[in-house]
């Protein structure tokens, strides 16, 4: 067998690619649909730095999605802050507190982890809930303006676009960028430091790693990645509601990387279009949609604990392995 | 603040806080032997209420109607739990806890759409027993002898599992679970069956707060989640696994809601979560709880 014969198909360039193709099909559904799947993907994505590199379960990433979501809606419409210098202070602010609360999470373990994360996402819940004067509390902070995007009538192709496809071609170029840092990211040295603090934080102490540090490094940026998407899709919602931060959240997103995959760095994108275009058939027919998600993960969790991508390239391994005896 | 409000906000904190003691002891309980962080209990809690309604409308009312409403709601989701742990839950035990996470919120969601399909989204609400309807009247606040029930019901509650955990063989055994089960289990006891009724313990006061809640608040739709929420930050704050500190998490919860609201008025629930943090920041295994082991 020669293995440098396997070239490597450029899947995620061909994902971009198709999918930039959207907003030409002409359908204002498929725009949305293709919009609500990108921005969530990078949520996901940006969960499974900490539960498949980091191997940390948090239950509170909402938290920081809408900690992002808030700040560059609330900076947009109630300052007049324009869409790019929002979305970074959305970022950062959501990286500030993801600092602040993961500071005290990383002192615990497993399990007590878990509950900090979720005790922290629901006093970002609370705050958001109440705090009528700036957030909007139970009724939300809605009618967020779509940043402005007359520049790209200028652009070949673009001229005539509706405002939702231009908005979409903007989340699809961003999350793009958000998706390359973040593979770059668990490339890295610091990504394989990760995945061996993953595999055994004694060892990984051992030889000298700092784990907590590391932990709480990887607990700011996928805080901050989470922000990234929270902004986003605020603009898209146009709205924010403190739901974004409610464990309710935090646990969709955790079922978006277990029906992915988490062994896998395109697993959670994955499983967040399939949950959302499931949903959007599903809903479409029945109104217990909880029941069943919460079948799909009782199948998951005992019939398929490695997600699509864990289930789909055991299978293609062992074709390939009766293929090579 | 006059003397009758004082009051009136303590009694008010204190049957709160007892309501939430039955329920979250049953969490504790779970989570100090099975190490099993049960999501699902609020909607054990939420069954239970519901159950105590149906049993209600088939038997009628008569004296003592109440009572045998609220015994049999809480043994159905005894069996219920029962039934859970065996075909399910067990065959996660030495996953991972995100697996056990995970699955008990797909009880939550499941469960939740089930007392939608069975019971409608309308409130319902049950009466209160007959013995116990009155209310008498102290320094100008009223008090019904219900709540009076309640909070004495919860002291006595937690002295006799007090007891059964610290007095009898089978206590000790729970006791020696909690504390080590594979040593428990490399003794030749029974573990499997353990966790069963220990589950089924747990379930059973969920089951047990859900009914006896029913004449103080309706029943709808979102109890399960709002109950597991409070009883959540219950065991947080007493120490996960640590009975007494259930019960002193309990207290501490109710009052700080009861006056909260005089201190931050609306932000009584952001008060209660910022309790919990600032504990799990201090003591992260909760004001009694026994240090993590790594």
């Amino acid at each position: 067998m020669q293995p440098s014969l396997h070239y490597r198909i450029p899947w995620a360039a061909l994902m971009f690619l198709a999918a930039a193709c959207v907003p030409w099909l002409g359908s204002r559904f498929y725009t949305f649909l293709a919009t609500d799947i990108a921005i969530l993907a990078l949520f996901a994505v940006s969960l499974n730095l900490l539960l498949g590199y980091t191997g940390l379960v948090s239950f509170g990433h909402a938290a920081y999605f809408g900690i992002g979501a808030y700040t560059c809606a609330i900076l947009m419409k109630t300052y007049g802050v324009p869409f790019a210098l929002a979305l970074i202070a959305g970022i950062a602010n959501a990286a500030a507190w993801a600092l602040l609360f993961g500071t005290f999470c990383v002192r615990s373990i497993k399990i007590y982890f878990s509950m900090l994360t979720l005790a922290f996402a629901q006093i970002v819940w609370a705050v958001c809930f109440k705090w009528n004067s700036v957030t909007g509390g139970e009724q939300g902070f809605s009618n967020i303006p779509y940043p402005s995007m007359d520049w790209m009538d200028a652009l070949p192709l673009l001229d005539g676009l509706r405002s939702g496809d231009k908005f979409y071609l903007i989340v699809l170029v961003l999350t793009g960028v958000a998706f390359v840092l973040l593979q770059r990211v668990v490339g890295s040295p610091f990504g394989r430091v990760l995945t061996a603090i993953r595999e055994n934080p004694e060892r990984a102490e051992f030889v000298g790693i700092n784990v907590r540090r590391y932990q709480l490094a990887a607990f700011v940026m996928a805080g901050a990645f989470a922000g990234f998407a929270g902004a986003l899709f605020g603009i898209f919602n146009r709205g924010v509601f403190p739901d974004f931060a409610y464990w309710a959240k935090s646990a969709e997103v955790l079922i978006m990387v277990i029906l992915g995959g988490m062994g896998h760095f395109w697993g959670p994108a994955v499983g967040a279009a399939v949950l959302i275009v499931l949903n959007q058939q599903i809903t479409a027919y029945t109104q217990y949609w909880p029941f069943i998600l919460g079948s799909i993960l009782i199948v998951l969790l005992f019939l398929f604990p490695g997600g699509i991508i864990g289930t789909l390239s055991a299978g293609i391994a062992r074709v390939r392995g009766r293929r090579d005896a | 603040m006059s003397l009758s409000f004082l009051l009136a906000q303590s009694v008010s904190g204190l049957t709160a806080a007892m309501f939430l003691f039955i329920v979250a002891s049953g969490l504790s309980l779970i989570f100090g032997v099975l190490r099993v962080l049960n999501f699902a209990h609020g909607s054990f809690y939420m069954l239970g209420a519901y159950a105590a309604w149906q049993i209600a409308q088939w038997i009628g009312t008569f004296t003592g109607s109440f009572w045998l409403a609220v015994i049999g709601s809480a043994i159905a989701v005894a069996l219920l739990g029962g039934v859970i742990e065996r075909l399910l839950l067990r065959h996660l035990y030495g996953r991972e806890d995100l697996y056990q996470l995970l699955f008990t919120y797909a009880l939550v969601l499941i469960l939740g759409d089930v007392a939608r399909v069975l019971w409608g989204t309308q409130q319902l609400t049950v009466s209160r027993p007959s013995g116990l309807s009155g209310s008498f009247e102290i320094f100008g606040t009223v008090i019904p002898y219900y709540n009076l029930f309640i909070i004495a019901l919860g002291p006595a509650l937690a002295i006799a599992c007090w007891l059964l955990l610290s007095r009898t063989g089978t206590g000790r055994m729970i006791r020696a679970a909690a504390y080590d089960r594979e040593m428990l289990a490399a003794l030749g006891a029974d573990v499997g069956k353990l966790y069963t009724l220990m589950f089924m313990a747990g379930s059973f006061l969920a089951g047990l707060g859900g009914a006896l809640v029913t004449p103080v608040r309706s029943i709808v739709p979102g109890m399960d989640v709002d109950i597991i929420v409070e009883a959540f930050i219950v065991v947080v704050i007493g120490g996960l696994g640590s009975f007494w500190g259930t019960f002193l998490g309990a207290l501490i919860f109710g009052q700080v809601l009861a006056f909260g609201i005089l201190i931050l008025p609306g932000f009584s629930i952001f008060a209660v979560f910022a309790l919990m943090a600032l504990v799990l920041v201090v003591r992260p295994s909760g004001l009694l709880g026994r240090p993590v082991k790594g």
